[in-house]
């Protein structure tokens, strides 16, 4: 991602490079024109093997794009989306005052943002600690057993988590042979956070900290080996060396997860839910599932997902701009 | 170099909380692994006292009794398969074309594509479409909506702007045609590429079950994770799994050594594969990440 802008603002510098001539007297209009058209025809392949991706792309990213103004209007499949009826913000307002609104909206905060929270400085503690393993082979060992809960599916891991947690399932067990009675995780609203969060960083946190290992590869052993000479102690070490390192990588991981804090994965979260958890597992991802597809009220449950959207955006940014301030003008835009 | 008291310390701390932390992710796996073969919970009454009499492939073989996983096994292949050779396909022909210099609109191209990241029409416009399209119940609903993925067309394309102009222009002198440049050139020069993008579309589709969940009613179609689903989520044990008339606590019990043994066919082949592609899964994490 960061490339990508990158890349974009150098093509930009390029562009305006190649614009610089034209300022020149004795520029003809239209040639620039001609000469576009020129590349086009003598490197028509380029466009070829471009188009079948423009034309996905044009399909299935901005025709829904399109199709989301259903939104504002009240759709009937009959009359499809030309032909139905504007009604303007009437399904947001009807949303934001609905009885269920402030649950699902903090539900979907909550559980998001803490995952966030915990889930974030996690792999970063584990790249330093994996950091200090020096045989090659010892370190390759463990980070081949942290890396194998990523490829195991969702579905699989939602499963293990209602086998461990069942009534009478191997925590159950124990937890009856300390107390005596048996404790229902899966019913229980107020376990459901710390069950999607600790699954989720058991499954993800190995992970995660590859790209953290990468960068502290690139840390010149040198500066490690004079602050020894200076006496410095390991500890001190890690945070005057390693930690600056990570920092950019930080910075740009913790703006895409803060970004997309309101984008939380539906996937998990559904097939974790059971009925009597719904009041601390029902998120905005899951509401428009069910209202939309399950029950076929298209137009509120676009409405509802597009209001997620926004705010996601308004979010990106406002969490770009703090992380800017705090890292001396390095962000992701 | 000498390290201080302290230091050493820490180390011999640091390398026994890596080792806790490498048995907390490895226990559970084994414990589905184990439990797959046995009775429920024999595992943690008889601990290590376990002996071979405790074994049994009943699960697996009420499991396999029923052709539902089989069919969610070849299924999830098809469409794996499918889904992999077009995104691959599609992914490397965009990045090719947005590597080269001086392409004419790249900048255009380029904002098209990533505009598509951060904003979509959602769930129920996407849904509306792929039903309108006549997609429902078919292959293609899940082959062709998710194929395109920006972040595939930007990893294939940081590779090839890695390839040296030279060897292009090179054979541009020796009078070969643009396409024979891509075909006898870059091609064999993109196998690493084309390797990490098809592992990555593979595993990801494998393990996959939302689009089939919404786009795929007809339970002959489900792949392998709605099988899986069925079984582990909503209890459904099949027909077939469950031959006679049984008590329900033998019903529970049996049912229990089906789901332990189901999450092992699924996750097996995967967790057995993985470490010898562990080194490509670490490249596609690093190409066209944050340098």
């Amino acid at each position: 991602m960061q490339n990508a802008a990158r890349e974009l603002q150098e093509e930009h510098v390029q562009h305006q490079k190649q614009k610089e001539p034209e300022k020149q007297p004795g520029h003809q209009p239209g040639k620039k024109k001609n000469k576009n058209l020129e590349y086009i025809k003598k490197n028509y392949l380029l466009y070829l093997f471009i188009a079948p991706a423009i034309i996905l792309t044009i399909i299935f990213k901005y025709i829904p794009m399109y199709g989301a103004v259903i939104a504002f209007k009240d759709f009937s499949p009959m009359r499809g989306i030309m032909g139905s009826e504007w009604v303007g913000l009437e399904h947001f307002t009807g949303f934001l005052t609905s009885p269920n609104f402030l649950n699902i909206f903090m539900n979907t905060l909550k559980l998001s943002s803490f995952e966030l929270l915990l889930g974030f400085p996690i792999p970063i503690i584990l790249a330093l600690m994996l950091n200090q393993i020096r045989r090659a082979n010892a370190k390759k060992n463990i980070q081949l057993i942290l890396y194998a809960p990523h490829f195991i599916s969702v579905v699989v891991i939602s499963g293990m988590v209602f086998l461990f947690l069942s009534p009478t399932g191997p925590i159950n067990s124990l937890i009856t042979l300390v107390t005596g009675n048996s404790y229902s995780f899966m019913s229980d609203p107020d376990a459901f956070r710390s069950i999607y969060i600790i699954s989720g960083i058991w499954q993800g946190a190995g992970w995660a900290s590859i790209i953290y290992v990468a960068a502290l590869a690139n840390v010149d052993p040198q500066l490690h080996d004079a602050a020894k000479i200076d006496g410095a102690s390991l500890l001190r070490r890690i945070w005057h060396i390693d930690l600056p390192v990570l920092k950019p990588v930080m910075a740009v991981l913790f703006i895409l997860a803060a970004g997309g804090i309101m984008a939380i994965g539906f996937e998990k979260a559904y097939l974790l839910q059971t009925s009597m958890n719904i009041p601390a597992s029902e998120i905005i991802p899951t509401y428009v599932y069910k209202l939309g597809l399950q029950a076929g009220d298209y137009s509120f449950a676009t409405a509802v997902g597009l209001f997620n959207a926004v705010i996601n955006v308004f979010l990106l940014v406002f969490v770009n701009s703090v992380v800017k301030k705090l890292n001396e003008g390095e962000g992701l835009m | 170099m000498n390290l201080t008291k302290s230091d050493r310390i820490l180390l011999t701390v640091n390398k026994m909380l890596l080792v806790i932390v490498s048995l907390l992710v490895l226990l559970p796996l084994l414990y589905v692994f184990l439990s797959s073969f046995l009775q429920p919970n024999t595992l943690l009454n008889k601990g290590l006292m376990l002996s071979f009499s405790d074994f049994s492939i009943d699960g697996y073989a009420r499991l396999f009794a029923d052709g539902t996983i089989l069919r969610g096994f070849f299924n999830s292949v098809l469409y794996a398969t499918g889904f992999t050779f077009v995104t691959v396909v599609v992914s490397i022909l965009a990045g090719y074309t947005l590597s080269q210099d001086g392409l004419v609109g790249k900048k255009t191209i380029m904002i098209f594509f990533i505009v598509t990241m951060f904003f979509n029409g959602g769930l129920i416009p996407t849904y509306l479409l792929v039903r309108d399209l006549g997609m429902l119940n078919t292959v293609w609903a899940i082959i062709l909506p998710n194929a395109i993925s920006v972040w595939f067309i930007i990893l294939a394309r940081t590779y090839f702007k890695a390839i040296p102009n030279e060897l292009k222009e090179a054979a541009r002198i020796d009078g070969a045609s643009d396409f024979m440049i891509f075909l006898k050139i870059i091609l064999p020069l993109s196998k690493p590429i084309i390797f990490v993008l098809a592992l990555y579309a593979f595993i990801g589709q494998w393990n996959a079950y939302f689009d089939a969940m919404i786009y795929l009613e007809d339970r002959e179609l489900h792949p392998l994770q709605l099988v899986l689903r069925s079984i582990l989520i909503q209890n459904e044990v099949q027909p077939g799994m469950i031959g006679d008339q049984m008590a329900r606590a033998e019903l529970q019990r049996i049912s229990e050594m089906i789901k332990y043994s189901s999450i092992v066919v699924a996750s097996l082949p995967l967790l057995i594969m993985y470490p010898f592609f562990q080194k490509y899964f670490e490249k596609g994490v690093m190409v066209g990440s944050l340098k």
